[in-house]
């Protein structure tokens, strides 16, 4: 066991991959930082220090700082895959999808099923996510429901740095292209990472707390604030299963089902919006399969649908809160 | 001209199987039998040939949707193609692209690609790979004149620069983006390669209706290319011989140009010519070249017909590798 930083988890594994495999790549703006500078290559070292190093270790040739052109790094990586390398491409902010999205849902996303499955596209795409520090509506959004909607593209949201090592590893090592969702706000978590060559298979989510009463569906950064909600409520003796789902694409339907067979009563918690959703996605299996053992109409816990907005006290009213998560969960378990 | 007379023939039958590929599909889709929209490459057969005959499968192209022509040009299997025009199982994609995405990773076609401006960056990755293999290899994007307006490929050019990678930017500048003037669409007075070559890159220009002229562009480019010199582009004046996408009606023409083109224009007309004059292959040769290919394209379109037809379950695989 090693205490490390969701950063340092994510750094670590890209490092290790490129080590271990040659073909890895690494390209992004200002992932090195610096070139054509005076400070030189590595004066930055990338902002999210996820980078950091890794141009002098591994060199120019495969740690590729790119100009700001989010549609030509995407389809770069693509590019790469189609010729036999596994490139990790970075997004600084994950919403630069909007400039790039043909890239992500036309091309990458397209490639094996147009091509008859004869095609591999081995392209990890790693954006940092989410809100929570006023960066106003273009650098805050949380995409993956936008970004689940789209057959062909596995999409994977860690919450944890043993999950960051485990389904980073997972999502270089596959073969379809994968979005890597890193929350803003996890950088700096720390948390124990097992040693060992490990690796989480996608589609399989974590019960981080168990619980008779409710089911509280999650992924990324709320997962933390459901488990806290979950531990307040476990002292006065109601019981929730948290379920961290870590991919979207693929859903672990199975564990989501289990549990609302035991609980009867759903919430999904999530940052992305509200309309055709993680969240209503989540809502409709459950009750289209399990519909008989709901006991409450389900529930959701989200941002409004708006856009994210900037000053401290709006951002505070749009994000899921802690206390937003135990009202909805008292709200459910008094119903009728 | 210093091409064997081996190679003189096999570009003229590519240059032939492209034509009559698409001259064939212009006529069969008149009978409603071919679903979906196609964009047929008619004129421009002696780019797609002129390049491509400089290169073997370890080097990559990616095409367009007028694709037909580069994918004919870079190996891709004719009757498979046919088959998969009529949306077969048996179809390069599996019935699952159709027209505009043949694609043959093996033979170094990285797809026909049915956005616009699409192809440019991913040729520019698969050069930063040609680049890490360190073996010569090359790039090359094929973009018309309406894909030079994109930014997409803008940003590769650019990348490419940046990153001096061995990618070729082939634009096909037959006149027309969609149904749009170059003239009016391409803002220095139709000049494409001015445009590339203010990204910093070095570049060509050619004659897109003669094979000969193309090719030995080509080998100028390649050479720098290969070299190590970065990324290159070229930009050749051809024609296109159908509208933008069958059922076009084409309102946009001038009088007589369609004639006058075919007429004047045409790249196998102009190969033909020139290779006769020069007594370098009598019209014996091409016309037995002529009867093998229209007798190919026959048994494509009679394989087509014949071929096994995906079914509903079919739907649900190719997605990912893994699930």
């Amino acid at each position: 066991m090693a205490r490390m930083m969701y950063r340092e988890a994510v750094l670590r594994t890209i490092f290790e991959e490129m080590e271990r495999d040659e073909n890895v790549v690494m390209l992004g703006e200002d992932i090195v930082g610096g070139m054509g500078t005076a400070g030189g290559p590595e004066a930055i070292g990338g902002i999210w220090s996820t980078s950091t190093g890794l141009f002098d270790k591994f060199g120019g040739g495969r740690v590729i700082d790119t100009p700001i052109s989010e549609s030509a790094i995407i389809g770069a990586a693509n590019g790469l895959a189609l010729s036999g390398k596994r490139p990790i491409a970075e997004l600084m902010f994950a919403d630069f999808i909007g400039v790039s999205l043909d890239q992500i849902w036309n091309q990458m996303g397209k490639f094996r099923y147009m091509f008859g499955g004869k095609s591999k596209c081995p392209a990890v795409v790693r954006m940092a996510y989410g809100a929570g520090f006023n960066a106003a509506p273009q650098h805050s959004q949380s995409v993956h429901s936008l970004l689940t909607s789209m057959p062909g593209l596995k999409v994977v949201i860690p919450s944890t740095p043993a999950d960051v090592v485990g389904l980073l590893r997972t999502a270089i090592r596959d073969d379809d292209p994968v979005m890597f969702l890193e929350h803003k706000a996890l950088y700096g978590a720390k948390g124990e990472v097992p040693d060992g060559d490990y690796t989480i298979p996608f589609g399989h989510a974590r019960l981080s707390r168990a619980g008779q009463d409710v089911t509280i569906v999650t992924c990324g950064l709320m997962v933390g604030f459901c488990e806290r909600v979950a531990d307040k409520l476990a002292a006065e003796g109601i019981g929730c299963d948290v379920i961290d789902l870590r991919t979207t694409s693929p859903l672990d339907e199975e564990a989501i089902l289990d549990s609302v067979e035991v609980t009867g009563r759903l919430i999904v918690v999530d940052e992305s919006v509200p309309r055709c959703s993680l969240a209503t996605d989540i809502i409709s299996l459950v009750s289209e399969k399990a519909f008989s053992s709901l006991k409450a109409p389900p529930a959701m816990v989200t941002p409004p649908h708006t856009p994210v907005p900037f000053a401290r006290e709006l951002e505070s009213a749009y994000l899921p809160s802690t206390d937003k998560i135990e009202a909805a969960v008292r709200k459910i378990l008094a119903w009728r | 001209m210093q091409l064997s007379r081996d190679a003189l023939l096999r570009s003229y039958r590519q240059m032939k199987v492209i034509r009559e590929f698409e001259e064939r599909l212009h006529t069969e889709i008149m009978t409603g039998e071919i679903a979906g929209f196609t964009h047929l490459y008619c004129g421009q057969e002696a780019v797609a040939v002129g390049v491509c005959e400089h290169l073997d499968n370890v080097d990559k192209i990616i095409s367009t949707h007028r694709g037909h022509g580069h994918c004919i040009a870079k190996g891709c299997d004719v009757p498979t193609m046919m088959k998969e025009i009529w949306g077969s199982a048996e179809g390069t994609c599996k019935g699952k692209g159709g027209s505009m995405h043949i694609a043959d990773i093996d033979q170094g076609m990285l797809g026909a690609n049915g956005i616009v401006g699409g192809g440019a960056p991913i040729a520019v990755g698969a050069a930063m790979a040609a680049k890490m293999d360190g073996q010569g290899k090359v790039s090359i994007a094929f973009s018309g004149d309406g894909a030079c307006n994109q930014g997409t490929t803008f940003e590769a050019m650019n990348m490419a620069v940046v990153t001096k990678v061995p990618a070729i930017f082939v634009f096909e500048n037959n006149h027309y983006s969609e149904h749009t003037g170059v003239d009016y669409a391409v803002g220095t007075s139709g000049d494409i390669a001015s445009r590339a070559e203010a990204f910093g890159m070095k570049v060509w220009r050619g004659n897109g209706v003669d094979f000969f002229s193309v090719y030995e562009t080509m080998r100028e480019v390649l050479d720098y290319v290969r070299a190590g010199n970065g990324p290159a582009a070229v930009e050749f004046d051809t024609e296109r011989f159908f509208g933008h996408f069958e059922g076009d009606p084409q309102r946009y023409r001038g009088e007589g140009e369609l004639d006058r083109i075919r007429e004047q224009r045409d790249c196998l007309k102009i190969f033909r010519e020139k290779v006769t004059q020069a007594k370098l292959l009598d019209g014996a040769d091409l016309d037995a070249v002529d009867a093998e290919v229209m007798s190919l394209i026959e048994a494509s379109v009679e394989g087509a017909r014949a071929a096994a037809r995906p079914t509903a379950e079919d739907v649900l695989t190719d997605v990912y590798i893994s699930y």
